[in-house]
């Protein structure tokens, strides 16, 4: 047992040193004195050090060469991010595309589609969005009603209404799932396209949250053509290749536990700033059960490492770590705020946003209901619950949920 | 980076599982609620036959030279079947008398276990609290240390005090611990049968943990030359080890719950088709799922980042032993009223969650010395 690199892990980790010694201070400063403030600034240089990052062979570490990768490990990424992070600079802009998106169309895709969409991908020449979830479609995804109609020309019309798009503003092109045959069950009649976010027909509408920001878009698709190339994975496939892109998220949250900063020793920071609330027994307490469930995710994500060390894919228990990351930064925040008093929800505050960005962050990625449902089932073997969906076709469900209701 | 079972450890622990599996210890821990005159199996020549008791001690003094993790592997087995192994005395006392070369030649027959030690539980200072202190026989407010003058030439001193609950105590043939000599925290061992040392049993809740209250009255007591750093650690590895056999009950209470809900039906369906029930056993694997994880953050910190042993053992026993009250409370409302009964096991379970969260301090110190570790950390950062 130990947290040692292997000897070539640690020649990589050399590697990656080095380069981010010399290239440091190229990186965009995006907090603190100096900082970039204008929203447009920010994109386009943070696009501008994706490229250096995919030009010294730090982004895309898992790709293979081919398509612009290094043909490594998990562990290799991880040891980049870790490096990233020591340097204290920022990581990629397209960390959606880049740990998720290519990775789908390196399995899926046709080879013209891996030709033309993977490397500006990774050099953050253009930026992607995963157009999944629905207004009605979230936990129950494969709901979607987005449709997708074929002409006879062999090229499609979509429309319908997207949500929770991150980077949508500034996406060039969308992985999206549409309902392209509405007869069969509706795991079946799904299809997954390739969007260009500048079609005619696209429209994009911030949606701003508690904290007063729109870091999530709806995205609006009214009648908009594709062309026949524009299917990946086969027409009907879109479930099986919708699900390749949900287990790349499982594998970058697990592996990306502490990357949103819910660490035990900022949240200790808090707290014994207050020369009280650092004494006071009922604080400690808390801070000490919260701090402990904080530091297990970071070994849970070392045991998760361990595995895909071993070529084992990440399953579905990987939620619980994201259970516990958010429940416990949403505990953290509370006690903080009970701490600090009412000067912790200032905007200017080091919490305030983060009080407002967790009560969504618990039903992002699937929420919590959903993971333990899944859990329960794949994990512990528990029965599922009995479905009204199962063996229906998709046209004929909205009417039998209306008459449950 | 590898935090995987070694094919060494897979086999430990199947062993430990397949040993525990040939004595009946729910049943004689029903027993021995209803019967205080029966007696639980003694499970020491097992332990001896299998090696446990020189897990860590080297092997030029006849030990298996192991790791805590394998101590902690071995606790599991015994926490999955409330076996009443005394290991959670005699390790730490053994973690102890390794570091004091001057009893070097106490360790072979602790190593066999032809002779068996008892830790003295006692608690290293805080950032809040500047002095060692032992569990207290009531209350909330933590004992002195027994203490005494300094010692003679041949590194003999009379001690006075106690130290309440102590595990495995009853039968031990040496005691080890820290007490406060000429005013400095010292290992010290102490022989069971020595004048002025009385060790009085106490069956309590659960009536699977031996416990003893240990009382001196001008004993005589060798100090020990093992550091203070040492003598700090054994409190940590007892709370790891502690820790690990609560999370080895855990995964009893979530497998025994699990099976029910699957077979019970309600309503036309299982009951752990409902979600109510689904998430509340999801609830206790989380739970386990993060004790394991600590587990390992002990197991690898104590040789591989001492400093932080501390902190990782503590968060493995406040985890810990929230997880077997959780996991206990499940158990017993997963089965509904039967749960709750003598002729379910649950109780057991339940017996052994209230009572082990109360001692080595308790789980509720062992959340504040997380806390305190940590903004250790912050004021350093």
């Amino acid at each position: 047992m130990d947290l040692d690199d292997t000897p070539e892990q640690a020649e990589h980790r050399a590697k990656v040193r080095a380069w981010l010694e010399q290239h440091k201070a190229e990186a965009p400063v995006l907090s603190g004195p100096g900082a970039i403030t204008d929203e447009a600034e920010i994109i386009s240089a943070r696009r501008a050090w994706q490229g250096k990052l995919a030009e010294a062979g730090l982004a895309g570490v898992t790709w293979p060469k081919e398509y612009g990768g290094q043909g490594l490990g998990p562990i290799e990424q991880v040891v980049c991010n870790q490096e990233l992070a020591k340097a204290g600079v920022p990581g990629i802009l397209d960390a959606i595309g880049v740990g998720m998106l290519g990775p789908t169309i390196i399995a899926h895709g046709s080879e013209e589609q891996k030709a033309r969409y993977l490397g500006p991908m990774l050099h953050g020449d253009e930026v992607w969005c995963q157009l999944f979830s629905e207004p009605a479609a979230g936990s129950d995804l494969a709901a979607v009603q987005t449709r997708a109609r074929q002409d006879e020309d062999g090229s499609w019309r979509l429309s319908g209404q997207k949500v929770w798009t991150t980077n949508a503003q500034f996406s060039s092109y969308g992985l999206l799932l549409a309902r392209t045959d509405p007869e069969q069950h509706k795991h079946k009649g799904l299809t997954m396209f390739i969007i260009p976010m500048d079609a005619p027909g696209v429209t994009v509408r911030g949606l701003r949250q508690i904290s007063g920001e729109a870091e999530f878009n709806e995205v609006f698709l009214d009648d908009v053509k594709l062309e026949q190339d524009a299917v990946v994975g086969g027409i009907g496939n879109g479930w099986g290749t919708a699900l390749t892109t949900l287990m790349f998220e499982r594998v970058t949250i697990g592996l990306g536990g502490e990357g949103l900063g819910y660490n035990s020793v900022r949240f200790a920071k808090g707290i014994a700033s207050d020369e009280h609330g650092r004494r006071d027994s009922e604080v400690r307490q808390q801070l000490g059960e919260i701090a402990s469930e904080l530091l297990a995710v970071r070994f849970t994500g070392y045991r998760t490492l361990t595995a895909l060390q071993k070529g084992q894919i990440p399953g579905p228990e990987a939620g619980l770590a994201k259970v516990t990351i958010v429940n416990g930064a949403i505990k953290a925040g509370d006690l903080i705020a009970d701490v600090l008093g009412p000067d912790a929800l200032d905007e200017d505050s080091e919490w305030a946003y983060m009080i407002s960005f967790l009560p969504g962050l618990k039903s992002a990625g699937g929420t919590e209901e959903i993971l333990r449902n899944t859990i329960g089932e794949r994990v512990l073997g528990l029965p599922p619950e009995p479905r009204l969906d199962k063996g229906i076709p998709f046209s004929e469900l909205r009417s039998k949920e209306g008459a449950a209701a | 980076m590898n935090l995987a079972l070694s094919d060494e450890q897979e086999f430990l622990r199947e062993a430990a599982r397949g040993t525990l599996s040939r004595f009946k210890t729910l049943e004689a821990a029903r027993e021995a609620l209803d019967d205080p005159q029966s007696r639980l199996p003694d499970l020491w020549p097992t332990a001896r036959e299998a090696g446990w008791p020189g897990l860590l001690i080297d092997e030029a003094h006849g030990g298996a030279g192991l790791d805590v993790f394998d101590a902690m592997l071995v606790l599991g087995e015994c926490g999955r079947v409330l076996a009443g192994v005394p290991l959670l005395g005699h390790l730490p006392a053994t973690a102890i008398l390794a570091d004091a070369p001057r009893v070097a030649e106490y360790l072979p027959a602790l190593a066999s276990g032809e002779r068996r030690a008892a830790y003295l539980p006692s608690q290293p200072p805080s950032d809040l609290d500047p002095r060692w202190s032992a569990d207290p026989a009531g209350g909330s407010e933590r004992s002195p240390l027994p203490t005494g003058s300094a010692p003679d030439a041949n590194g003999e001193v009379k001690l006075s005090g106690g130290y309440a609950f102590v595990p495995d105590a009853p039968g031990a043939n040496a005691l080890v611990g820290v007490a406060l000599v000429d005013g400095e925290p010292t290992g010290v061992v102490i022989m069971a049968d020595a004048d002025g040392v009385q060790v009085e049993s106490v069956r309590r809740y659960d009536a699977t943990r031996s416990l003893a209250h240990v009382t001196l009255k001008d004993a005589a007591a060798t100090v020990l030359d093992a550091p203070v750093d040492s003598l700090a650690s054994a409190w940590y590895l007892a709370q790891a080890l502690i820790a690990a056999e609560s999370l080895g009950s855990v995964e009893t209470a979530l497998e025994v719950s699990v099976a029910y809900a699957k077979e019970r039906f309600t309503f036309g369906r299982a009951i752990g088709s409902y979600q109510a029930v689904k998430h509340s056993l999801t609830e206790v694997l989380r739970q386990l799922e993060n004790g394991r994880s600590l587990l390992y953050y002990a197991g690898w910190s104590r040789n591989g980042a001492p400093s932080e042993f501390p902190l990782a053992a503590s968060a493995a026993r406040s985890v810990a032993g929230r997880a077997l009250d959780h996991g206990a409370r499940t158990m017993i409302s997963v089965h509904g009223g039967i749960g709750a009964t003598w002729e379910h096991d649950a109780p057991l379970y339940f017996r052994r969650a209230q009572l082990s969260r109360r001692l080595l301090g308790g789980t509720a110190a062992a959340s504040d010395r997380v806390a305190g570790e940590l903004i250790a950390q912050a004021d350093a950062a």
